[in-house]
């Protein structure tokens, strides 16, 4: 069924000295929701102005079914974008904004004449957007008066009513609060999947990608980290920093002793990795989920609980192990100050090669400061215009 | 206490708007005067205004007055427009200079831009007039001398309009979301339909103001026009000036009148805009 649509090949991109993006290779399939996934600067944005043909990689080369599009102007791709702010046109009604696509002529592929829809079949399609958005009956409202969930929801219409090949959204539920985001989560995912469209997604929210793609790209630096399903992603990340950025990780210095053989603190644990030259340095991951608590006797691993938070289904303990400091997950109750030791199930442990990110992430040492960031996820629509011309710094 | 102190400053801005307004206010009163003094009130008539509308010479003034505000205006503001939208393109580190160097003429004393758009106006003309006595001495061909006149006039109001216009726009510019653009083009907008669709009514606003702003501008401008019109073409201004120097008649007060009025108008029109956009803006946020 997957039918390559859009495909980057070592595109580059950078503004004045600045490498915004480094070498790029990545494939879209037809009908995908493809997330691009990144902590701000990373490059996703550029990727996806790329291929809405708002900006012409360095070098490289954008395909769009086959076809070289690099200097392809984005009005005549069949791609639609929704904008972080949504971009609507606050001197144009509801109806009005979401008509705007529908009413430029459009020239005819055969017969190369322009071609302009009638007022009832135009009437007929903002129609049809405006119920698949669940906004009936907002036609003549002024958007400025809108909410944000439901300027978003025009701005997903206007797209739409297009009938594009590929929706690219670039961070669109970014200032919604929480509750909203959730709901537009599943509201968008519904909406792909009844239009049967591909969605191209940017985002710097970890959990938001897990929940709706199909696949993720995690990037960084300008570069493509990892790509593969939200499953492998969070269970098999390739290096430290996917590790870090997606869920919460413990990432250990450890030695390779053989095949599914692992030593980390100088004791050996038995996992399913295998592959790696025997007595290579690696980072192990271990997830905080995954760690069972037992006492002190029966542990692999001993270690003092030092802070304890209560997070409602679950606590967070952090536990000193010969002074590294672990993010342990648990239901069950182990005061500040006690003692206790660990088991981890061989399919708890995951092995990651070196990599430049080794060493950066993945210790609780400084842990409040570290969850300050986690819950800094506010998003600030300032951050993510990598060198555009008129750039505001 | 207080109730003291506000009784004082109230006298105090009662009397500064007196000193503001008392010889503008005097000015309206006497252009209804029935006779010819400037001190002495003898009834209410229409009389100065009539005798404004026969006269040949304020008539032909307030002719060109008009015709060179509306030109110049209406060239300034497509001219500034696009000039802002340049600006608006270019990178900070260029763009701020600029606006600046765009401030200079609006700060600048009218008397300096006068003189200097005189002088350059003399040199140019002066060099080409030489040329064609030089080509008629040659070579027997004959081509127009050129003089300063309605030409430079115009000329003139069109550059100190230029900057007003910019300073206006720009902002607009700058409120505006710079995805609105990319939005405009994603749907299927050429650049220019993204700009006439979506950009222009965003600016608009301030392109009235400064269209508005300018026209006032021009219609009130005295120092530079009288530096630039020559000897054949006479602005109101320049007319009412000359007025003031061979007999004080009371048409002056009329016209006067007729001439504040019109300013007034203009300020009104551009402050209601102003607040109108305020508020509107309120609402958006």
């Amino acid at each position: 069924m997957a039918k390559e649509l859009i495909r980057l090949s070592n595109c580059c991109m950078s503004f004045d000295d600045n490498v915004v993006l480094d070498n790029i290779n990545l494939y879209i399939n037809d009908q995908e929701f493809l997330t691009l996934l990144g902590p701000s600067g990373c490059g996703k944005t550029t990727t996806l102005r790329i291929i809405g043909g708002f900006q012409t990689p360095t070098s490289g080369e954008v395909l769009f079914d086959g076809e070289k599009i690099n200097d392809v102007p984005p009005h005549k791709r069949a791609v639609n974008t929704v904008f972080q702010r949504y971009a609507l046109f606050p001197h144009l009604n509801v109806y009005e904004n979401i008509a705007f696509g529908l009413r430029l002529p459009k020239t005819d592929p055969e017969t190369k004449k322009k071609v302009k829809l009638s007022e009832a079949e135009i009437k007929a399609r903002v129609t049809e957007m405006l119920t698949a958005v669940n906004l009936t009956g907002f036609e003549k409202r002024s958007v400025t008066s809108l909410s944000g969930g439901q300027q978003q929801r025009v701005a997903i219409a206007r797209a739409l009513v297009n009938r594009p090949k590929v929706l690219l959204l670039d961070e669109p539920l970014g200032a919604l609060d929480l509750r909203l985001r959730k709901d537009m989560q599943n509201e968008l995912k519904r909406i792909q999947k009844a239009m049967g469209i591909t969605f191209i997604y940017v985002t710097h929210d970890q959990e938001e990608a897990l929940a709706m793609s199909d696949t993720v790209v995690v990037m960084d630096g300008g570069k493509i980290q990892q790509i593969g399903t939200p499953e492998d992603i969070y269970n098999e990340p390739k290096n430290a920093f996917v590790a870090d950025f997606i869920g919460e990780s413990n990432i250990i210095d450890g030695y390779m002793r053989g095949d599914g053989v692992v030593e980390i603190f100088n004791r050996r644990f038995a996992c399913l990795d295998k592959g790696f030259a025997v007595n290579e340095p690696v980072d192990v991951v271990i997830r905080p989920e995954d760690v069972d608590i037992v006492p002190e006797a029966e542990g692999q691993l001993t270690g003092t609980v030092t802070s304890v938070t209560f997070k409602g289904v679950h606590y967070d303990i952090i536990v000193d192990f010969y002074g590294f400091k672990w993010l342990i997950q648990t239901t069950d109750l182990s005061p500040v100050g006690s003692r206790i030791g660990i088991k981890i199930d061989p399919d708890g442990i995951h092995v990651m090669k070196k990599s430049h990110y080794s060493g950066m992430f993945g210790d609780y040492s400084s842990y409040s400061e570290e969850y300050e960031e986690i819950s800094d996820a506010s998003y600030d629509p300032t951050e993510e215009d990598e060198g555009d011309s008129n750039e505001e710094t | 206490m207080s109730r003291k102190n506000s009784i004082g400053s109230r006298l105090f801005m009662g009397l500064v708007f007196f000193f503001l307004y008392a010889p503008i206010l005097l000015l309206i009163i006497f252009s209804f005067n029935e006779g010819t003094s400037s001190a002495v009130w003898k009834g209410f008539s229409l009389k100065w205004y009539g005798e404004l509308f026969q006269d040949r010479i304020i008539m032909n003034s307030v002719y060109t007055t008009l015709i060179v505000s509306v030109i110049a205006t209406l060239v300034a503001t497509v001219a500034g427009t696009l000039a802002a939208i340049g600006f608006y393109n270019m990178r900070k580190s260029i763009r701020e200079p600029l606006m600046t160097i765009n401030g200079i003429p609006m700060m600048n004393a009218d008397i300096v831009t006068g003189v200097s758009l005189c002088l350059l106006f003399a040199a140019a003309f002066g060099a080409w007039n030489g040329f064609v006595s030089w080509m008629e001495v040659n070579y027997r061909l004959t081509a127009p001398r050129l003089y300063q006149g309605f030409g430079t006039l115009l000329i003139a109001h069109i550059t100190f309009n230029i900057p007003y216009v910019i300073l206006s726009v720009m902002p607009k510019l700058k409120q505006m979301d710079k995805h609105l653009l990319d939005a405009a083009q994603d749907l299927g907008c050429t650049w220019m339909q993204a700009f006439w669709k979506v950009a222009l009514p965003e600016i608009k606003p301030g392109i009235v103001s400064g269209m508005l702003i300018a026209f006032t501008m021009s219609i009130d401008d005295f120092v530079i026009s009288y530096f630039t019109a020559g000897a054949t073409s006479s602005t109101l201004a320049m007319t009412i000036y000359s007025m003031t120097k061979k007999r004080v008649s009371p048409e002056i007060n009329a016209i006067s009148t007729l001439l504040f009025g019109a300013v007034l108008v203009l300020l009104i029109l551009v402050n209601v805009l102003e607040t109108r956009q305020q508020k509107q803006k309120k609402y958006t946020d």
